[in-house]
Protein backbone atom coordinates (compact mmCIF):
# COMPACT_ATOMS: atom_id res chain seq x y z
CA UNK A 1 0.00 0.00 0.00
CA UNK A 2 1.24 3.50 -0.42
CA UNK A 3 1.03 4.67 2.72
CA UNK A 4 3.06 2.38 4.74
CA UNK A 5 6.32 3.86 6.14
CA UNK A 6 8.66 3.68 3.94
CA UNK A 7 12.44 2.23 4.48
CA UNK A 8 14.49 5.28 5.61
CA UNK A 9 17.11 4.19 2.89
CA UNK A 10 14.72 5.10 -0.19
CA UNK A 11 15.83 8.25 -1.56
CA UNK A 12 13.02 11.11 -0.27
CA UNK A 13 13.07 12.56 -3.67
CA UNK A 14 12.04 9.18 -5.69
CA UNK A 15 8.53 9.37 -5.40
CA UNK A 16 6.10 11.64 -5.74
CA UNK A 17 4.71 13.15 -2.32
CA UNK A 18 1.84 11.22 -0.32
CA UNK A 19 -1.90 12.66 -0.69
CA UNK A 20 -4.31 13.12 1.75
CA UNK A 21 -5.95 10.67 0.28
CA UNK A 22 -4.28 8.02 -1.19
CA UNK A 23 -5.80 6.29 -4.33
CA UNK A 24 -6.67 3.22 -2.69
CA UNK A 25 -8.61 5.03 -0.18
CA UNK A 26 -10.58 7.20 -2.78
CA UNK A 27 -11.42 4.30 -4.50
CA UNK A 28 -12.98 2.77 -1.28
CA UNK A 29 -14.78 5.76 -1.07
CA UNK A 30 -16.61 6.07 -3.63
CA UNK A 31 -17.17 2.61 -4.28
CA UNK A 32 -18.83 2.78 -0.65
CA UNK A 33 -20.98 5.47 -1.49
CA UNK A 34 -22.51 3.87 -4.56
CA UNK A 35 -23.26 0.67 -3.10
CA UNK A 36 -24.27 2.13 0.02
CA UNK A 37 -27.01 4.19 -2.10
CA UNK A 38 -27.74 1.25 -4.10
CA UNK A 39 -28.67 -0.83 -0.65
CA UNK A 40 -30.37 2.14 0.78
CA UNK A 41 -32.93 3.16 -2.27
CA UNK A 42 -33.30 -0.85 -2.72
CA UNK A 43 -33.61 -1.48 1.43
CA UNK A 44 -36.99 1.11 0.96
CA UNK A 45 -38.89 -0.83 -1.54
CA UNK A 46 -37.65 -4.10 0.21
CA UNK A 47 -39.59 -2.26 3.64
CA UNK A 48 -42.18 -1.11 1.76
CA UNK A 49 -43.53 -4.55 0.68
CA UNK A 50 -43.77 -5.19 4.79
CA UNK A 51 -43.26 -2.40 7.19
CA UNK A 52 -41.84 -2.07 10.53
CA UNK A 53 -44.13 0.82 11.08
CA UNK A 54 -47.53 0.96 9.88
CA UNK A 55 -46.78 5.59 9.26
CA UNK A 56 -44.19 4.68 7.05
CA UNK A 57 -44.11 4.07 3.49
CA UNK A 58 -40.99 5.03 1.11
CA UNK A 59 -42.37 7.23 -2.04
CA UNK A 60 -42.16 4.30 -4.85
CA UNK A 61 -39.63 7.45 -6.61
CA UNK A 62 -37.16 7.41 -3.92
CA UNK A 63 -36.79 3.81 -4.40
CA UNK A 64 -35.14 1.52 -6.35
CA UNK A 65 -35.92 -1.73 -8.05
CA UNK A 66 -39.14 -2.62 -9.87
CA UNK A 67 -41.05 -4.20 -7.51
CA UNK A 68 -39.59 -5.93 -4.25
CA UNK A 69 -38.11 -9.02 -6.61
CA UNK A 70 -36.26 -6.31 -8.55
CA UNK A 71 -35.57 -4.43 -5.39
CA UNK A 72 -34.05 -7.75 -3.80
CA UNK A 73 -31.84 -8.17 -7.00
CA UNK A 74 -30.18 -4.76 -6.33
CA UNK A 75 -29.85 -5.37 -2.76
CA UNK A 76 -28.79 -9.02 -3.37
CA UNK A 77 -25.64 -7.37 -5.86
CA UNK A 78 -24.80 -4.22 -3.97
CA UNK A 79 -24.12 -6.22 -1.12
CA UNK A 80 -21.04 -7.90 -2.02
CA UNK A 81 -19.71 -5.26 -3.38
CA UNK A 82 -20.77 -3.32 -0.10
CA UNK A 83 -19.21 -6.21 2.19
CA UNK A 84 -15.80 -6.93 -0.07
CA UNK A 85 -15.30 -2.79 -0.43
CA UNK A 86 -15.92 -3.10 3.70
CA UNK A 87 -13.48 -4.99 4.31
CA UNK A 88 -10.83 -3.71 2.68
CA UNK A 89 -11.06 -0.79 4.19
CA UNK A 90 -11.24 -2.03 7.84
CA UNK A 91 -8.09 -4.20 6.85
CA UNK A 92 -6.66 -1.12 5.23
CA UNK A 93 -7.27 0.83 7.96
CA UNK A 94 -6.30 -1.53 10.56
CA UNK A 95 -3.05 -2.48 8.80
CA UNK A 96 -1.80 0.78 7.57
CA UNK A 97 -2.66 2.11 11.38
CA UNK A 98 -4.66 4.94 10.14
CA UNK A 99 -7.73 3.92 12.36
CA UNK A 100 -5.44 4.39 15.45
CA UNK A 101 -4.03 7.41 13.85
CA UNK A 102 -6.74 9.36 12.51
CA UNK A 103 -9.88 7.93 15.08
CA UNK A 104 -8.00 7.68 18.27
CA UNK A 105 -7.69 8.20 21.17
CA UNK A 106 -11.48 10.10 21.45
CA UNK A 107 -11.08 11.97 24.81
CA UNK A 108 -14.90 13.31 26.33
CA UNK A 109 -13.21 16.72 27.59
CA UNK A 110 -12.42 17.59 23.83
CA UNK A 111 -15.77 16.55 22.39
CA UNK A 112 -16.77 18.61 25.16
CA UNK A 113 -15.17 21.76 24.20
CA UNK A 114 -15.74 21.05 20.30
CA UNK A 115 -19.44 20.48 20.55
CA UNK A 116 -19.60 23.88 22.25
CA UNK A 117 -17.04 25.14 19.92
CA UNK A 118 -19.33 24.30 17.09
CA UNK A 119 -22.71 25.75 18.79
CA UNK A 120 -20.69 28.84 18.58
CA UNK A 121 -19.29 28.64 15.48
CA UNK A 122 -15.89 28.95 16.39
CA UNK A 123 -15.08 25.17 14.84
CA UNK A 124 -11.82 25.93 12.85
CA UNK A 125 -11.33 23.49 10.07
CA UNK A 126 -8.18 24.70 9.19
CA UNK A 127 -5.92 21.54 8.52
CA UNK A 128 -7.72 18.66 6.63
CA UNK A 129 -5.36 16.20 7.65
CA UNK A 130 -6.26 16.12 11.46
CA UNK A 131 -9.97 15.20 12.58
CA UNK A 132 -11.13 16.51 15.35
CA UNK A 133 -12.56 15.05 18.41
CA UNK A 134 -16.52 15.20 16.99
CA UNK A 135 -15.33 13.52 14.00
CA UNK A 136 -13.62 11.21 15.54
CA UNK A 137 -16.42 9.37 17.47
CA UNK A 138 -18.84 10.67 13.86
CA UNK A 139 -16.29 8.39 12.04
CA UNK A 140 -16.13 5.56 14.84
CA UNK A 141 -19.51 5.32 15.17
CA UNK A 142 -20.51 5.17 11.59
CA UNK A 143 -17.73 2.12 11.21
CA UNK A 144 -19.10 0.61 13.92
CA UNK A 145 -22.95 1.00 12.53
CA UNK A 146 -21.47 0.07 9.47
CA UNK A 147 -20.58 -3.37 10.62
CA UNK A 148 -23.62 -4.11 12.80
CA UNK A 149 -25.73 -3.03 9.54
CA UNK A 150 -23.95 -5.97 7.74
CA UNK A 151 -23.82 -8.40 10.58
CA UNK A 152 -28.12 -7.67 10.80
CA UNK A 153 -28.52 -8.30 7.37
CA UNK A 154 -26.84 -11.65 7.18
CA UNK A 155 -28.78 -12.72 10.36
CA UNK A 156 -32.11 -11.85 8.19
CA UNK A 157 -30.95 -13.01 4.93
CA UNK A 158 -29.51 -16.85 6.67
CA UNK A 159 -31.37 -17.04 10.27
CA UNK A 160 -31.13 -20.73 10.19
CA UNK A 161 -27.31 -21.25 8.55
CA UNK A 162 -26.14 -18.21 10.63
CA UNK A 163 -28.54 -19.18 13.87
CA UNK A 164 -25.50 -18.79 15.94
CA UNK A 165 -25.49 -14.98 14.69
CA UNK A 166 -29.31 -14.29 14.39
CA UNK A 167 -29.73 -15.40 17.68
CA UNK A 168 -27.67 -12.05 18.84
CA UNK A 169 -30.42 -10.37 17.52
CA UNK A 170 -33.19 -11.77 19.41
CA UNK A 171 -35.50 -12.82 16.74
CA UNK A 172 -36.50 -12.31 12.50
CA UNK A 173 -38.42 -9.24 13.37
CA UNK A 174 -35.64 -7.65 15.73
CA UNK A 175 -33.10 -8.16 13.75
CA UNK A 176 -35.49 -6.49 10.60
CA UNK A 177 -35.37 -3.64 13.16
CA UNK A 178 -31.72 -3.63 14.13
CA UNK A 179 -31.27 -3.56 10.11
CA UNK A 180 -33.67 -0.40 9.99
CA UNK A 181 -32.33 1.69 12.68
CA UNK A 182 -28.75 1.26 11.33
CA UNK A 183 -30.17 2.38 7.59
CA UNK A 184 -32.14 5.57 9.38
CA UNK A 185 -28.34 6.46 11.31
CA UNK A 186 -26.81 5.77 8.37
CA UNK A 187 -28.98 8.00 6.14
CA UNK A 188 -28.64 10.89 9.19
CA UNK A 189 -25.04 10.41 9.11
CA UNK A 190 -25.21 10.72 4.73
CA UNK A 191 -26.83 13.60 5.03
CA UNK A 192 -24.77 15.32 7.70
CA UNK A 193 -21.65 14.04 5.57
CA UNK A 194 -22.75 15.66 2.59
CA UNK A 195 -23.98 18.93 3.75
CA UNK A 196 -20.57 20.12 5.39
CA UNK A 197 -18.56 18.66 2.26
CA UNK A 198 -20.53 20.65 0.23
CA UNK A 199 -20.45 23.64 2.77
CA UNK A 200 -16.39 22.86 2.57
CA UNK A 201 -16.34 22.33 -1.32
CA UNK A 202 -12.63 21.47 -1.45
CA UNK A 203 -13.04 18.66 0.75
CA UNK A 204 -14.82 16.84 -2.02
CA UNK A 205 -12.19 17.95 -4.40
CA UNK A 206 -9.85 16.26 -2.22
CA UNK A 207 -11.72 13.03 -2.12
CA UNK A 208 -11.64 13.57 -5.91
CA UNK A 209 -8.41 14.44 -6.46
CA UNK A 210 -6.27 13.50 -3.37
CA UNK A 211 -5.89 16.31 -1.77
CA UNK A 212 -2.79 18.29 -0.75
CA UNK A 213 0.52 16.59 -0.23
CA UNK A 214 0.85 15.24 3.14
CA UNK A 215 3.16 17.31 5.15
CA UNK A 216 6.69 16.27 6.72
CA UNK A 217 7.34 14.62 10.12
CA UNK A 218 9.99 16.73 11.70
CA UNK A 219 13.12 14.84 12.93
CA UNK A 220 12.30 14.58 16.30
CA UNK A 221 8.80 14.30 17.56
CA UNK A 222 8.99 16.33 21.11
CA UNK A 223 7.20 13.69 22.85
CA UNK A 224 6.43 9.64 23.19
CA UNK A 225 2.49 10.64 22.42
CA UNK A 226 1.62 13.51 20.69
CA UNK A 227 -1.36 11.70 18.63
CA UNK A 228 -3.87 14.46 19.81
CA UNK A 229 -2.25 16.72 22.22
CA UNK A 230 -4.47 20.03 21.29
CA UNK A 231 -7.75 20.21 20.52
CA UNK A 232 -8.50 21.46 17.35
CA UNK A 233 -10.69 24.24 18.27
CA UNK A 234 -7.05 25.67 20.39
CA UNK A 235 -5.58 25.06 17.52
CA UNK A 236 -6.33 26.15 14.12
CA UNK A 237 -2.34 26.46 13.08
CA UNK A 238 -1.02 22.93 14.08
CA UNK A 239 2.53 22.54 15.01
CA UNK A 240 4.17 20.24 12.61
CA UNK A 241 3.71 17.25 15.50
CA UNK A 242 0.03 18.24 15.12
CA UNK A 243 0.27 16.93 11.59
CA UNK A 244 2.52 14.54 11.55
CA UNK A 245 0.05 12.22 14.22
CA UNK A 246 -2.85 13.22 12.63
CA UNK A 247 -2.15 10.96 9.91
CA UNK A 248 -2.05 11.38 5.76
CA UNK A 249 -5.05 9.91 4.84
CA UNK A 250 -8.84 10.70 5.71
CA UNK A 251 -12.48 10.25 5.21
CA UNK A 252 -14.52 13.09 3.08
CA UNK A 253 -13.74 15.96 6.14
CA UNK A 254 -17.17 17.97 6.13
CA UNK A 255 -15.92 20.90 8.62
CA UNK A 256 -12.31 21.00 7.90
CA UNK A 257 -10.76 22.98 5.20
CA UNK A 258 -7.37 21.77 3.33
CA UNK A 259 -4.15 23.76 3.94
CA UNK A 260 -2.96 23.67 0.59
CA UNK A 261 0.22 25.26 0.74
CA UNK A 262 2.77 23.39 2.84
CA UNK A 263 5.35 24.41 4.07
CA UNK A 264 8.34 24.57 0.90
CA UNK A 265 10.79 22.23 2.97
CA UNK A 266 7.62 19.86 3.07
CA UNK A 267 7.25 19.35 -0.76
CA UNK A 268 8.67 16.76 -2.24
CA UNK A 269 8.84 14.30 0.21
CA UNK A 270 7.45 11.16 -0.08
CA UNK A 271 8.10 10.08 3.54
CA UNK A 272 5.52 11.13 5.92
CA UNK A 273 7.63 10.34 9.03
CA UNK A 274 10.61 8.41 9.58
CA UNK A 275 10.43 5.09 11.76
CA UNK A 276 12.33 6.64 14.90
CA UNK A 277 10.83 9.48 14.19
CA UNK A 278 7.13 8.72 14.76
CA UNK A 279 5.48 8.35 18.37
CA UNK A 280 5.24 4.50 19.08
CA UNK A 281 1.16 4.32 18.57
CA UNK A 282 1.70 5.79 14.76
CA UNK A 283 4.15 2.53 14.16
CA UNK A 284 2.93 0.07 11.57
CA UNK A 285 3.77 -3.09 10.45
CA UNK B 1 -12.38 8.28 -44.36
CA UNK B 2 -8.19 7.46 -44.05
CA UNK B 3 -6.86 3.95 -43.20
CA UNK B 4 -4.36 3.38 -40.98
CA UNK B 5 -1.38 1.16 -41.47
CA UNK B 6 -2.48 -2.41 -39.27
CA UNK B 7 -1.47 -2.23 -35.62
CA UNK B 8 1.18 -4.74 -34.33
CA UNK B 9 -1.47 -5.45 -31.61
CA UNK B 10 -1.34 -8.93 -31.01
CA UNK B 11 -5.01 -8.55 -30.97
CA UNK B 12 -5.21 -8.21 -34.64
CA UNK B 13 -4.11 -10.51 -37.28
CA UNK B 14 -0.97 -9.32 -38.87
CA UNK B 15 -1.86 -10.16 -43.07
CA UNK B 16 -4.43 -7.64 -43.10
CA UNK B 17 -8.38 -7.91 -43.08
CA UNK B 18 -9.48 -11.18 -45.74
CA UNK B 19 -11.58 -9.36 -48.73
CA UNK B 20 -13.18 -12.69 -49.77
CA UNK B 21 -16.18 -12.81 -47.39
CA UNK B 22 -16.92 -9.07 -48.70
CA UNK B 23 -17.00 -10.22 -52.34
CA UNK B 24 -18.81 -13.60 -51.71
CA UNK B 25 -21.62 -11.29 -50.09
CA UNK B 26 -21.59 -8.34 -52.91
CA UNK B 27 -25.46 -8.78 -53.48
CA UNK B 28 -26.18 -8.98 -49.40
CA UNK B 29 -24.37 -5.89 -49.25
CA UNK B 30 -26.44 -4.00 -51.73
CA UNK B 31 -29.51 -4.84 -50.52
CA UNK B 32 -29.00 -2.97 -46.95
CA UNK B 33 -30.55 -0.25 -47.38
CA UNK B 34 -28.63 2.61 -45.23
CA UNK B 35 -31.95 4.91 -45.21
CA UNK B 36 -33.53 1.86 -43.95
CA UNK B 37 -31.02 1.88 -41.02
CA UNK B 38 -31.30 5.41 -40.58
CA UNK B 39 -35.16 5.29 -40.34
CA UNK B 40 -35.18 2.68 -38.34
CA UNK B 41 -32.54 4.22 -36.22
CA UNK B 42 -35.03 7.48 -35.26
CA UNK B 43 -37.53 5.06 -34.45
CA UNK B 44 -35.92 3.53 -32.09
CA UNK B 45 -34.12 6.84 -31.13
CA UNK B 46 -38.28 8.32 -30.96
CA UNK B 47 -39.61 5.31 -28.78
CA UNK B 48 -36.64 5.83 -26.20
CA UNK B 49 -37.95 9.24 -25.78
CA UNK B 50 -41.46 8.10 -25.75
CA UNK B 51 -40.83 5.41 -22.46
CA UNK B 52 -38.82 7.88 -20.90
CA UNK B 53 -35.56 5.46 -20.54
CA UNK B 54 -32.86 3.46 -22.46
CA UNK B 55 -35.19 0.59 -23.71
CA UNK B 56 -31.21 -1.39 -24.59
CA UNK B 57 -29.53 -0.19 -21.38
CA UNK B 58 -32.78 -1.56 -19.17
CA UNK B 59 -32.48 -4.85 -20.49
CA UNK B 60 -29.01 -5.01 -20.18
CA UNK B 61 -29.17 -4.06 -16.65
CA UNK B 62 -32.22 -6.52 -16.43
CA UNK B 63 -29.86 -8.98 -17.35
CA UNK B 64 -26.87 -8.73 -14.89
CA UNK B 65 -28.84 -8.62 -12.33
CA UNK B 66 -30.43 -11.83 -12.97
CA UNK B 67 -26.68 -13.05 -13.62
CA UNK B 68 -25.97 -12.15 -10.18
CA UNK B 69 -28.98 -14.06 -8.56
CA UNK B 70 -28.12 -17.26 -10.81
CA UNK B 71 -24.75 -16.20 -9.08
CA UNK B 72 -26.26 -16.02 -5.65
CA UNK B 73 -27.89 -19.36 -5.94
CA UNK B 74 -24.14 -20.80 -6.09
CA UNK B 75 -23.24 -18.95 -3.37
CA UNK B 76 -26.07 -20.29 -1.17
CA UNK B 77 -25.27 -23.47 -2.07
CA UNK B 78 -21.89 -23.11 -1.14
CA UNK B 79 -23.11 -21.56 2.43
CA UNK B 80 -25.90 -24.07 3.35
CA UNK B 81 -25.12 -26.19 6.14
CA UNK B 82 -26.88 -29.50 5.32
CA UNK B 83 -26.57 -31.29 8.78
CA UNK B 84 -26.98 -27.54 10.74
CA UNK B 85 -30.87 -27.55 12.17
CA UNK B 86 -32.74 -24.63 11.86
CA UNK B 87 -33.91 -23.22 15.47
CA UNK B 88 -37.22 -25.03 17.04
CA UNK B 89 -39.76 -23.47 19.32
CA UNK B 90 -42.21 -24.95 22.26
CA UNK B 91 -45.79 -25.37 21.13
CA UNK B 92 -47.13 -22.59 22.58
CA UNK B 93 -45.49 -20.34 20.67
CA UNK B 94 -47.31 -22.03 17.71
CA UNK B 95 -50.21 -19.35 15.59
CA UNK B 96 -53.17 -20.66 15.05
CA UNK B 97 -54.19 -20.83 12.60
CA UNK B 98 -50.96 -20.20 10.07
CA UNK B 99 -50.98 -17.54 7.67
CA UNK B 100 -52.02 -17.87 4.70
CA UNK B 101 -49.96 -16.73 1.21
CA UNK B 102 -50.49 -17.33 -2.35
CA UNK B 103 -50.37 -15.70 -5.69
CA UNK B 104 -54.32 -14.69 -5.26
CA UNK B 105 -56.21 -14.14 -2.08
CA UNK B 106 -57.63 -16.61 0.42
CA UNK B 107 -61.33 -16.43 -0.83
CA UNK B 108 -59.93 -17.64 -4.42
CA UNK B 109 -58.58 -21.02 -2.81
CA UNK B 110 -59.91 -24.02 -4.96
CA UNK B 111 -60.13 -27.14 -2.16
CA UNK B 112 -58.75 -30.01 -3.35
CA UNK B 113 -60.74 -33.23 -2.74
CA UNK B 114 -58.78 -35.56 -0.70
CA UNK B 115 -60.52 -39.10 -1.58
CA UNK B 116 -59.78 -38.26 -5.18
CA UNK B 117 -56.02 -36.83 -5.08
CA UNK B 118 -53.26 -38.77 -5.98
CA UNK B 119 -49.57 -37.66 -5.92
CA UNK B 120 -47.55 -38.09 -9.46
CA UNK B 121 -44.18 -39.06 -9.48
CA UNK B 122 -41.78 -38.03 -11.99
CA UNK B 123 -38.29 -38.17 -13.58
CA UNK B 124 -35.29 -39.68 -11.79
CA UNK B 125 -37.22 -42.17 -9.47
CA UNK B 126 -37.41 -46.27 -9.56
CA UNK B 127 -41.00 -46.24 -8.29
CA UNK B 128 -42.97 -43.76 -9.74
CA UNK B 129 -46.12 -45.80 -8.54
CA UNK B 130 -48.71 -42.51 -7.71
CA UNK B 131 -49.52 -42.20 -4.12
CA UNK B 132 -53.30 -41.74 -2.83
CA UNK B 133 -53.97 -39.75 0.83
CA UNK B 134 -54.40 -42.80 2.68
CA UNK B 135 -51.25 -44.58 1.57
CA UNK B 136 -49.09 -40.58 2.57
CA UNK B 137 -50.99 -40.89 6.47
CA UNK B 138 -49.29 -44.19 6.43
CA UNK B 139 -46.10 -43.26 6.60
CA UNK B 140 -44.18 -42.63 9.45
CA UNK B 141 -44.73 -38.80 10.61
CA UNK B 142 -42.07 -36.19 11.51
CA UNK B 143 -43.37 -33.03 13.28
CA UNK B 144 -41.20 -29.58 13.07
CA UNK B 145 -42.10 -26.55 14.81
CA UNK B 146 -39.91 -23.59 12.88
CA UNK B 147 -40.08 -20.38 11.75
CA UNK B 148 -41.56 -19.66 8.89
CA UNK B 149 -40.31 -16.70 6.76
CA UNK B 150 -41.57 -14.29 4.14
CA UNK B 151 -39.91 -12.79 1.42
CA UNK B 152 -41.79 -9.97 2.25
CA UNK B 153 -40.46 -10.03 5.65
CA UNK B 154 -42.93 -11.39 8.01
CA UNK B 155 -42.67 -14.63 9.89
CA UNK B 156 -44.59 -16.80 12.25
CA UNK B 157 -44.05 -19.87 14.29
CA UNK B 158 -45.75 -23.04 12.63
CA UNK B 159 -45.75 -26.47 13.68
CA UNK B 160 -45.88 -28.84 10.52
CA UNK B 161 -46.02 -32.78 10.74
CA UNK B 162 -45.36 -35.13 7.58
CA UNK B 163 -43.48 -37.66 6.05
CA UNK B 164 -39.52 -36.80 5.60
CA UNK B 165 -38.93 -36.11 2.81
CA UNK B 166 -35.69 -37.63 2.48
CA UNK B 167 -36.99 -40.92 3.61
CA UNK B 168 -39.70 -40.64 1.13
CA UNK B 169 -37.72 -39.96 -1.75
CA UNK B 170 -34.97 -43.15 -0.33
CA UNK B 171 -38.50 -44.75 -0.16
CA UNK B 172 -39.34 -44.95 -3.77
CA UNK B 173 -36.04 -44.95 -4.95
CA UNK B 174 -35.32 -41.56 -6.22
CA UNK B 175 -31.54 -40.50 -7.52
CA UNK B 176 -30.04 -38.97 -4.61
CA UNK B 177 -27.71 -37.73 -6.26
CA UNK B 178 -30.07 -35.59 -8.92
CA UNK B 179 -30.14 -31.68 -8.79
CA UNK B 180 -33.50 -30.85 -7.94
CA UNK B 181 -36.88 -31.68 -6.96
CA UNK B 182 -39.29 -30.08 -8.68
CA UNK B 183 -43.32 -29.78 -7.91
CA UNK B 184 -46.39 -29.06 -9.38
CA UNK B 185 -49.40 -27.68 -7.57
CA UNK B 186 -53.47 -28.04 -8.51
CA UNK B 187 -53.43 -24.27 -8.28
CA UNK B 188 -50.95 -24.36 -11.37
CA UNK B 189 -48.25 -23.25 -8.36
CA UNK B 190 -45.02 -24.66 -9.28
CA UNK B 191 -41.28 -25.04 -8.03
CA UNK B 192 -38.19 -26.47 -7.40
CA UNK B 193 -35.18 -27.06 -4.79
CA UNK B 194 -31.81 -28.14 -4.52
CA UNK B 195 -31.43 -31.54 -3.42
CA UNK B 196 -28.97 -30.62 -0.82
CA UNK B 197 -32.20 -29.08 0.79
CA UNK B 198 -34.33 -31.53 -0.29
CA UNK B 199 -32.49 -33.98 2.05
CA UNK B 200 -32.29 -31.42 5.17
CA UNK B 201 -33.53 -33.26 7.91
CA UNK B 202 -35.88 -30.70 8.43
CA UNK B 203 -37.43 -30.94 5.14
CA UNK B 204 -41.28 -32.38 5.01
CA UNK B 205 -44.12 -33.30 3.16
CA UNK B 206 -46.60 -31.46 5.58
CA UNK B 207 -50.07 -33.18 6.04
CA UNK B 208 -50.87 -31.58 9.47
CA UNK B 209 -50.75 -28.25 11.18
CA UNK B 210 -50.56 -28.09 14.96
CA UNK B 211 -51.28 -32.24 15.00
CA UNK B 212 -55.14 -31.18 13.01
CA UNK B 213 -55.02 -32.36 9.17
CA UNK B 214 -53.99 -29.00 7.39
CA UNK B 215 -56.71 -26.74 6.49
CA UNK B 216 -57.68 -26.21 3.17
CA UNK B 217 -55.98 -22.50 2.90
CA UNK B 218 -53.02 -23.79 4.04
CA UNK B 219 -52.47 -26.51 1.03
CA UNK B 220 -54.56 -29.49 2.08
CA UNK B 221 -53.57 -32.57 1.32
CA UNK B 222 -50.15 -32.59 0.78
CA UNK B 223 -47.59 -29.30 0.93
CA UNK B 224 -43.55 -29.09 1.39
CA UNK B 225 -42.25 -27.69 4.66
CA UNK B 226 -38.85 -27.02 4.92
CA UNK B 227 -37.22 -25.50 7.87
CA UNK B 228 -34.32 -23.99 5.11
CA UNK B 229 -35.96 -22.05 2.60
CA UNK B 230 -38.25 -19.07 2.58
CA UNK B 231 -42.03 -19.49 2.22
CA UNK B 232 -42.75 -19.12 -1.20
CA UNK B 233 -40.21 -22.38 -1.64
CA UNK B 234 -42.90 -24.31 0.11
CA UNK B 235 -45.20 -25.76 -2.77
CA UNK B 236 -49.05 -26.12 -1.37
CA UNK B 237 -52.01 -28.26 -3.09
CA UNK B 238 -48.71 -30.58 -4.26
CA UNK B 239 -50.05 -33.00 -7.06
CA UNK B 240 -46.71 -34.26 -8.84
CA UNK B 241 -43.16 -34.28 -7.94
CA UNK B 242 -40.16 -34.60 -10.20
CA UNK B 243 -36.45 -35.65 -9.09
CA UNK B 244 -34.41 -33.79 -12.12
CA UNK B 245 -31.25 -32.76 -13.60
CA UNK B 246 -33.15 -30.21 -15.71
CA UNK B 247 -33.74 -26.81 -14.60
CA UNK B 248 -38.12 -26.16 -13.42
CA UNK B 249 -37.56 -23.40 -11.92
CA UNK B 250 -40.40 -21.64 -10.44
CA UNK B 251 -43.45 -19.39 -10.31
CA UNK B 252 -42.08 -16.29 -8.00
CA UNK B 253 -38.83 -17.38 -9.18
CA UNK B 254 -39.87 -17.24 -12.94
CA UNK B 255 -40.94 -13.54 -12.03
CA UNK B 256 -37.51 -12.27 -10.31
CA UNK B 257 -37.47 -13.92 -7.22
CA UNK B 258 -33.81 -15.35 -6.28
CA UNK B 259 -34.11 -18.99 -6.90
CA UNK B 260 -32.20 -20.77 -4.38
CA UNK B 261 -34.02 -18.59 -1.23
CA UNK B 262 -32.40 -20.49 1.41
CA UNK B 263 -32.63 -19.18 5.03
Amino acid sequence: MTDTIAPSDVPAKARPPLRLHPLALRVMHWTNAVAMIVMILSGWAIYNDEVLFGWLHFPHWMTLGDGPEGALQWHFLAMWVLMANGLAYLVYGLATGRFRRMLLPIRLGEIVAEVRAALAFRLSHDDLTRYNAVQRVLYVAIILIGVLQVLSGLAIWKPVQFSELAVLFYDFQTARLVHFLCMAAIVAFLLVHVALALLVPRTLVAMVTGGPPLPREPAAAPAPAPANPVPMTADPMPTAADAASAGHEAELQPGQSERMQPKPEQSGQSERMEPKAGPPEEMKS
Amino acid sequence: MSHRPPSRSRFRPGGGIDQSAMEENRALLRAIDRRKILRGGLSLGALTLLTGCDVTRRDSVQSVLRAVSSWNDRAQALLFRPNHLAPTYSPDKVVKPPRFNAYYDVEDVTPVDGDTWKLELAGLIADKRPWTLRQIYELPEQEIIIRHICVEGWDYIGQWSGPNLRRFLERIGADLTARYVAFRCADNYYGSIDMASALHPQTLLATKYAGEPMADPFGFPLRLRTAVKLGFKNPKWITAMEVTNEWRGGYWEDRGFNWFSGI
